[in-house]
């Protein structure tokens, strides 16, 4: 069995209207009826668009929204039903890292008094004596000097705040670290070293990760299982190679063919899928298969009234698509052919811009241009006529370009900015 | 990597070792007040608060005649309109009994004072259990918690529709003139004020993420409440204190100048001397010109100490 098992959990928002008397005029569907499998050491990467309700999801293990509907399961025990006291210790073993480090830190508390907290609350250590051992060998371990103890969260960088976070989930000792977009509010050169922390973590203390991100760069490297979300439910799970190598889903198909190719003839024939369209409200998602308002393979009939379900093709890779197959062989038609563009010759100028802009160091573009690329880039609408598409396209490749900003960086000296 | 990148690096690196070297762990609360102590208004603000409560506690003992002997009721006619002014024996002149009015300023300023801070912390005292009942509520209290919460702020939406003197009015009618009725209707119309600034402030702080941390982490509620939410909540309601001196002063002397005061003419209240000076200010102006001067420097006191806190907790400002 696996460490933690999600079975059709469904988190709905209620959406509340009237003055004196609430009113519940509807739902946020964040959450649809995910199901999935973390095993025991390995990492769950979850990858979809900005709202798509990776963090609700990722708050429902811990219950830290109302699951609406489901189970989850942590070696063997159903959290979804347990009473509020036995939740609350049994956070213990389930701990998270925030993307916003500082947010996450009580600006109030010093680094020791910040790192205590779960202990007291959970009795671990007789006295502050004890715990403050404890503390030191956990921020030696998350690269953080001892004397961090009496300083306070604003007096530390982005990157050693974030350590400060991965430090407090650690005194628990949990099973498993929930991270949150654990490096998108961090300087580009700083995300590889706590990327590079987590994998390190992972080897010595043996803990299984759920890690949640917009960005297929991030994910990649850690991941050995990739899920895709896409309006509150998974489209698309595969073993993280295999999600790479082959996308199955037209939506998976999509967010990879806005990654670079770093070799450039590959990059130069590779095919590009843009989706039309805004990503449909979750308070009011669409019928049938919720991708299908925007789908370039979206077939009339069956789509927009059956909802598909993930099937396993093999090899653990599960498509949520009734046409996964037939998208595969080529054998499905596109019906909507503005939806993909192929590559055309006004393209080659695109490719000596996009290298010119791989010149100028990760560090030195905008660091908010890395926060959501994917789905800026998903988000563009087909290019009208009068728009020239090689311009546009060479957008899309340079905010790409610094999605894979980690990779790029392999600086380990601490170089994050202050403050 | 260009040479120019590199050592720019390196005094990156530089910079970020000395500046860790040098912080030793300053919380907020201590920075705020290091930005206080640099602050020209706070140090106005405090010079006048510190000399207004010196006078207030040792007035009595410096007041050179008695506050309520009508020692020269003979040289006073105010039915004539003949006033004494300031003289040699009696600096600030004589009221409309023949009493010393620079002794009964003195004595005074103790009633003002004290008028200023009951209220005050009676507003404050009960706003605070109602703001931190609803703010905890409306956070952690799940779906009855909104409701405990709705149902509470309701009430202290009637209680802001209140007018303050119609409030103070029927408080007279009931307990019958006296400063203590002044001090409880003054107070009172602050408690909507310090409960929704704290309900607001806890609200907005119950949504930060280390709130959610502290959930994960296993934190009891009570204890994310109290050492969570709440020191990150206390900045505007302390500076609320400070301003609210200053306007409870000021109501005070409000209403005793309505005569809802304090009747006993011995024991002299700058509010209830202003109120005495109206009938005859075509006569004696000054009689009712040094109480509004005493109320006002003093309310500016407050008022200026505030501000400068308001300015130096406001995280936005922080370097
Ligand atoms: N407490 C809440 N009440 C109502 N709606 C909510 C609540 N929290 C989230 N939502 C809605 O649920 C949807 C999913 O939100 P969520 O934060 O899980 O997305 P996300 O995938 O994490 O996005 P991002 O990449 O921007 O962090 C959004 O439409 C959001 O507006
Ligand atoms: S089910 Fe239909 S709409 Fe949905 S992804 Fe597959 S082809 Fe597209
Ligand atoms: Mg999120």
């Amino acid at each position: 069995m696996s460490l933690l098992e999600l079975d059709g959990v469904k988190v709905h928002f209620p959406i509340k209207k009237g003055i004196f008397v609430d009113r519940t005029v509807g739902h946020v569907y964040a959450v649809d009826g995910v199901s999935l499998k973390v095993e025991a050491g390995e990492t769950y990467g979850l990858v979809g668009e900005s709202g798509c309700g990776k963090t609700t999801l990722g708050r429902s293990v811990l219950r830290l929204v109302d699951i609406t509907e489901g189970s989850v399961v942590l070696d063997g025990t159903d959290l979804a039903k347990l009473p509020g006291e036995e939740m609350r210790r049994f956070r213990r073993r389930l701990q998270m890292v925030f993307q916003d480090p500082l947010g996450s830190l009580n600006p109030r508390q010093n680094i020791e008094s910040i790192l205590s907290e779960g202990m007291i609350a959970h009795g671990i250590g007789k006295d502050q004596e004890e715990r403050r051992e404890k503390i030191k060998s956990i921020l030696d371990k998350v690269g953080l000097p001892s004397n961090a103890l009496s300083r306070y969260p604003h007096e530390f960088s982005g990157g050693q705040r974030q350590r400060i976070g991965i430090a407090r989930a650690l005194v628990l000792e949990p099973d498993v670290i929930i991270c949150d977009e654990p490096v998108s509010a961090l300087d580009v050169s700083v995300q590889a070293q706590v990327i590079n922390l987590l994998d390190e973590l992972q080897e010595e203390l043996g803990l299984t990760y759920l890690v949640i991100a917009h960005d297929l760069a991030v994910v990649r490297h850690i991941s050995d299982t990739i899920g895709v979300m896409y309006l509150g439910s998974l489209v698309e799970e595969a073993p993280s190679d295999a999600l790479y190598a082959e996308p199955k889903h037209p939506y998976t198909k999509a967010l990879m063919s806005a990654v670079p190719v770093p070799d450039p003839e590959v990059e130069d024939r590779r095919e590009r899928i843009l989706l039309t369209g805004d990503l449909p409200s979750p308070a009011n998602p669409p019928s049938g298969c919720r991708f299908h308002t925007r789908c370039p393979w979206a077939q009339a009939e069956r789509c927009a009234t059956e909802r598909p379900q993930l099937r396993d093709l093999g090899d653990g890779h599960r498509v949520a698509c009734h046409f996964a197959e037939e998208i595969a062989s080529g054998e499905l038609a596109l019906t909507r052919p503005t939806g993909i563009e192929a590559v055309t010759e006004g393209e080659g100028a695109v490719v000596e811009q996009t290298e010119d802009e791989a010149k100028v160091p990760a560090v030195l573009l905008p660091a908010d241009s890395t926060t959501k690329p994917d789905a800026t880039a998903v988000k563009e609408k087909v290019p009208s006529a009068a728009e020239a598409p090689g311009d546009r396209t060479a957008g899309a490749v340079a905010k790409d370009l610094d999605a894979a900003g980690p990779d790029a960086s392999d600086s380990d000296k601490e170089q994050d900015k202050t403050g | 990597m260009s040479v120019a990148t590199k050592t720019d690096k390196i005094q990156r690196l530089a910079e970020l070792t000395a500046g860790s070297e040098t912080s030793t762990g300053a919380s907020l609360w201590r920075e705020a007040l290091g930005r206080l102590k640099t602050s020209k208004m706070a140090i106005i603000g405090a010079v006048i608060i510190a000399a207004f409560v010196v006078v207030a506690i040792v007035g009595p003992f410096l007041a050179p005649h008695s506050p309520s002997a009508q020692i020269w009721r003979g040289e006073v006619f105010p039915n004539k309109g003949e006033f004494v002014g300031a003289r040699g024996e009696n600096w600030f002149g004589l009221d409309h009994l023949g009493r010393d009015l620079f002794s009964r300023m003195l004595v005074g300023a103790r009633q003002t004072l004290l008028v200023g801070i009951v209220a005050t912390l009676i507003g404050l005292v009960a706003g605070f259990v109602i703001g931190i009942v609803s703010g905890a509520a409306a956070t952690l209290g799940g779906e009855t918690g909104q409701r405990v919460d709705s149902v509470i702020m309701r009430f202290i939406d009637m209680m802001l529709a209140l007018p303050s003197l119609l409030l103070a009015v029927s408080i007279a009618a009931v307990m019958g003139q006296s400063l203590t009725t002044v001090m409880i209707a003054v107070g009172v119309v602050q408690v909507p004020v310090f409960a929704r600034l704290l309900r607001g402030a806890m609200l907005v702080q119950g949504g930060a993420d280390y709130v959610l941390a502290a959930q994960s982490l296993g934190v009891r509620k009570r204890r994310i409440v109290l050492s969570q939410i709440l020191p990150n909540s206390l900045s505007p309601v302390i500076v609320q204190a400070t301003l609210s001196l200053a306007t409870a002063i000021i109501e005070a002397a409000a209403l005793s100048y309505l005569g809802l005061g304090n009747p006993d003419p011995a024991i002299p209240e700058w509010g209830v001397m202003l109120a005495q000076a109206q009938r005859f200010f075509s006569y004696a102006p000054m009689m009712g010109v040094y109480p509004a001067v005493g109320i006002i420097i003093t309310a500016l006191g407050f008022t200026l100490l505030g501000e400068a806190m308001r300015e130096a907790l406001d995280p936005k400002l922080k370097g």
